[in-house]
């Protein structure tokens, strides 16, 4: 047995990171750099991790495509696409750190797509005021992981010169699953798993656990997410005693392709939109127009022609409404199809054909060409794509300090990337994900780093190791019990129907009833065949994390008694300026996830005084306008 | 429309195994990944298939569909006949660890090989100034999504293990292509080190790596053909050749 403790594999690091996606790696990048020994984890293989699937690009306000761009326009847009709940310092820190770590990723070999003077060209996208977007094509996720995944790869070729051996001080451990994160004396030890190849157990000692695991798509049944994203992080960090804050906030991409049923839920990326994309329902209709809420009126064009003229002049006329905050985009083609003007498949359609050549389209939007032509059998340069909304990113996420990235209340937890909440508020702008993969990792790590420099390890105990691998141990020793996949299927027809884009009390009261019940039932779940490579075993792990995740959604979700960015109530429609004063924040008793409200930082008067008064009377309450800021 | 397929898929270890037939639903527009999951959830709960995105971005699932090396989420059934059996197989060049699972490490270590990419040493962050036509060429390579199909059909390492050691493999040479032509990179004789530690030589051209990549990318005709012709260049250009002598004149 493996709980022998001659018999098992143990290794010892400084900083353990959990998760090999962007925030993961430039995290580790960052604590091998302070000098310390790093061991990275990833489910998968190295370099397959979902920033690969990040299409448009990544925010920064390097002005390059118009120079009146800065850091401050930038936190503007962001505090507006998350409706001002998002933590301002995250939203701030964001702002001014993202142009450099675009460039320092040039540095490390990235290749950018380039302006005439040879900068790195940005792209336009929904809710940002100007092109902001540095890309290359349309894969610019795959970018930044290869370019990371080889710096990884640089840093231990410099550590083979040095210390002779490749792995010396960063070693990838791949197609390995973390199942506990360790703790002892209420200080993070290390954390537990399996490797998924042989199934044989795995212990790492380390003072510092960074998590960076991505996203929870995989617990809703329409997702562009990839089988990763299972919230593990977001359920590891609760059972070791971290919040999660507003769960309630999901991101439902307007744009997933719905036809077949067997590519329904992947993601159409917002560059469509952005290149020029138009979105209309079976009427012909240019619906959107009908769609802009008061608070962006005077940002957005109302009639075709400006809209049009936009694309060629951008100071003198407004953004189409296309280019929407991606939560106003999703509700309006929700509405439509629901009006019955939408196509047989429950989609509308996105057209970039009448704007652009085929010879454009194919270059600035290749894989997106590649992908319907493949799947779908659609020539996007000749007609519409049909498209509807899709589960595509979670805002809530372990709750952090701002500046260090580290969990709050758990003394060497760390979280980066979008395990991580408050960034965005109740809904994130297109493009903020990767350069908040890469602001957060790199804080972590520096976190992580410092924080390791000033404690001293905790061995982890005998006790503890037993009762991790127990766990493991517990789906084989049970004959006939549930079938994992049943139960994830059950588990995404619940979130579906009842915690999706438009929500109601009484259905997410019955949400949580499911839940619970699904829950009790899969305490039963027993695994057929052997522990090597056995994705039914996997499944059941996975499954634990999707459940608490769930059920943390749907708590969240039935107290917030509004109507904000990723949260919609048809009980509660409008936005409530008190309620953007409060956090959700979940816990964990090691029975059930307990919800609870908690202030929400106000910001201090220098940021306050970049937006006009006139505008935060739109989200804030008289006694909050009034003051004027924190300070 | 659901009509029911003959799936035949290989199951087993690196101890023993064999093809096993099953027959499943397959539904209008699915993938080949598609009826293997189903599979999965309703007859073979263990059965081992790698995969991540399900949309061609992370080259995951990479198996031999009807002895063709291919993607399995790009790979519509609707592609074969109606009364075809669809045999799934794993990866041949590399060895098997479960069912459809190959272990590829070779990769990862083959990629440690590559010397990194080296920026000019005054060269600071926001600084570099590069035309889009200069990036193009590399960004073709970048393009790549290591499904490892082309390491996985190169009959150099398919047809010859003992050739693993001393070549790196198609996905290796548009790396160093990659660097070779990255308009910033400042490392010296790319072309040289891959002809003479990473077995560019061995590669006699028969384009079979680019007929199987996913993202087409003109493997041999844009990156091992100009590499080729270029180490030819420098091997046999005779002013290099003289220079050279000097050099080695002027280090005695």
């Amino acid at each position: 047995m493996t709980t022998d403790k001659s018999a098992l594999e143990r290794h010892k690091y400084d900083v353990l990171v959990i998760g090999a996606g962007g925030a993961g790696l430039r995290a580790a990048v960052e604590a091998r750099e302070s000098g310390l020994r790093v061991a990275i984890i990833c489910k998968s293989l190295f370099g397959k991790a979902h920033t690969v699937m990040a299409e448009g690009g990544a925010a920064a306000s390097m002005g390059n495509a118009n120079s009146n761009d800065n850091w401050q326009v930038h936190f503007r847009d962001t505090m507006r696409g998350g409706k001002f709940l998002n933590h301002f310092r995250m939203a701030e820190l964001h702002a001014k750190e993202s142009p450099d770590r675009i460039w320092e990723l040039e540095m490390w070999g990235a290749l950018f797509d380039r302006t005439k003077e040879g900068k790195i060209s940005q792209r336009n996208f929904g809710g940002h005021e100007y092109p902001r977007l540095a890309h290359v094509g349309d894969r610019t996720g795959l970018e930044l992981i290869r370019t990371m995944q080889q710096k990884i790869v640089a840093l231990q070729q410099a550590d083979k010169r040095e210390h002779g051996d490749y792995e010396s001080h960063i070693k990838v451990f791949a197609e390995l699953t973390i199942t506990e994160i360790l703790k002892e004396n209420g200080k993070i030890a290390g954390a537990y798993g399996y490797w998924r190849e042989s199934g044989s157990e795995v212990l790492f000692e380390a003072p510092a656990v960074i998590i960076a695991t991505g996203g929870v798509g995989k617990t809703f049944k329409i997702t562009s997410n990839s089988w990763e994203g299972t919230g593990d992080g977001h359920a590891l960090a609760l059972k070791a005693g971290a919040n999660l804050v507003d769960m309630e906030f999901l991101q439902f991409h307007p744009t997933g392709m719905v036809w077949p049923p067997s590519v329904r839920g992947i993601l159409v990326t917002e560059s469509v939109r952005g290149e020029g994309g138009i979105l209309t329902n079976t009427n012909g209709e240019r619906f959107m127009f009908k769609y802009i809420p008061d608070v962006f009126k005077d940002k957005y064009a109302d009639n075709e022609a400006e809209a049009d003229r936009w694309y060629e002049d951008q100071d003198n006329n407004r953004r189409p409404p296309e280019l929407l905050p991606r939560d106003e985009v999703a509700r309006a083609i929700n509405s439509e199809v629901k009006a019955g003007r939408g196509t047989e498949h429950g989609g509308v359609f996105l057209d970039v054909s009448k704007r652009l050549s085929a010879e454009i389209i194919k270059k600035r939007l290749p894989s997106m060409w590649h992908q319907f032509y493949e799947l779908a059998g659609v020539d996007i340069t000749k007609e519409p794509m049909e498209v509807g909304p899709t589960c595509h990113y979670v805002m809530g996420g372990v709750e952090v300090e701002p500046d260090t990235a580290a969990a709050v209340g758990v003394p060497g937890l760390y979280a980066a990337g979008e395990v991580a909440g408050g960034m965005h508020g109740s809904n994130r702008l297109g493009g903020n994900s990767l350069s908040d993969l890469l602001v957060f990792g790199r804080r972590a790590g520096m976190g992580a780093a410092a924080y390791v420099k000033q404690t001293t390890a905790t061995p982890v105990t005998d006790a503890t190791i037993a009762a991790a691998a127990a766990r493991i141990e517990a789906p084989f020793a049970r004959s006939g019990g549930e079938n994992s996949y049943s139960l994830h299927a059950e588990l995404q027809e619940v979130t579906h129907n009842l915690v999706g884009i438009i929500r109601t009390g009484t259905e997410l009261k019955d949400a949580i009833e499911k839940i619970a019940d699904i829950r009790k039932r899969s305490a039963n779940v027993a695994v057929s065949g052997g522990r090597k490579f056995n994705p039914g075993f996997h499944l059941a792990f996975d499954l634990d994390n999707m459940l608490l995740v769930a059920e943390s959604t749907a708590k969240s979700a039935i107290g917030r008694e509004e109507s904000r960015g990723g949260h919609t109530r048809d009980d509660f429609p409008g936005m409530n300026s008190d309620w953007r004063q409060f956090n959700h924040i979940s816990s964990f008793d090691g029975n059930q996830v307990n919800v609870r409200k908690q202030a929400l930082p106000f910001m201090p008067k220098e940021l306050f005084d970049l937006f006009e008064v006139e505008e935060l009377k739109k989200y804030m309450t008289p006694d909050e306008v009034a003051k004027g800021g924190s300070n | 429309m659901a009509r029911k397929i003959n799936l035949r898929i290989w199951r087993g270890d690196a101890t023993d195994g064999g093809l096993q037939d099953v027959q499943v639903e397959a539904n209008e527009g699915e993938v080949v990944l598609d009826v293997i999951h189903r599979v999965q959830a309703t007859q073979m709960g263990d059965l081992a298939v790698r995969w991540n995105c399900k949309a061609g971005k992370c080259g995951s699932c990479s198996m031999e569909i009807n002895g063709k090396p291919r993607l399995a989420c790009m790979t519509q059934v609707a592609a074969y006949g109606e009364d075809e059996t669809i045999t799934v197989t794993p990866l041949r060049a590399f060895p098997v660890i479960k069912d459809l699972v190959t272990d590829v490490s070779f990769n990862y270590k083959k990629a440690m090989e590559i010397p990194a990419y080296e920026p000019p040493k005054d060269l600071k962050p926001g600084e570099a100034r590069m035309e889009q036509v200069d990036v193009e060429r590399s960004q073709e390579f970048r393009k790549c999504i290591e499904c490892f199909l082309c390491q996985n059909t190169c009959h150099v390492i398919r047809d010859h293990e003992e050739n693993k050691k001393s070549f790196a493999g198609p996905r290796f040479f548009i790396r160093i292509a990659e660097l070779d032509m990255h308009p910033l990179d400042i490392l010296k004789n790319r072309k040289r080190t891959a002809q003479e530690e990473h077995g560019l030589g061995m590669c006699n051209i028969t384009k079979c790596c680019t007929e199987v990549c996913p993202e087409h990318i003109k493997i041999t005709d844009n990156a091992i053909i100009p590499m080729k012709e270029r180490v030819v260049d420098i091997k046999y250009d005779p002013a290099r050749m003289f220079a050279g002598l000097l050099k080695r004149e002027k280090r005695s």
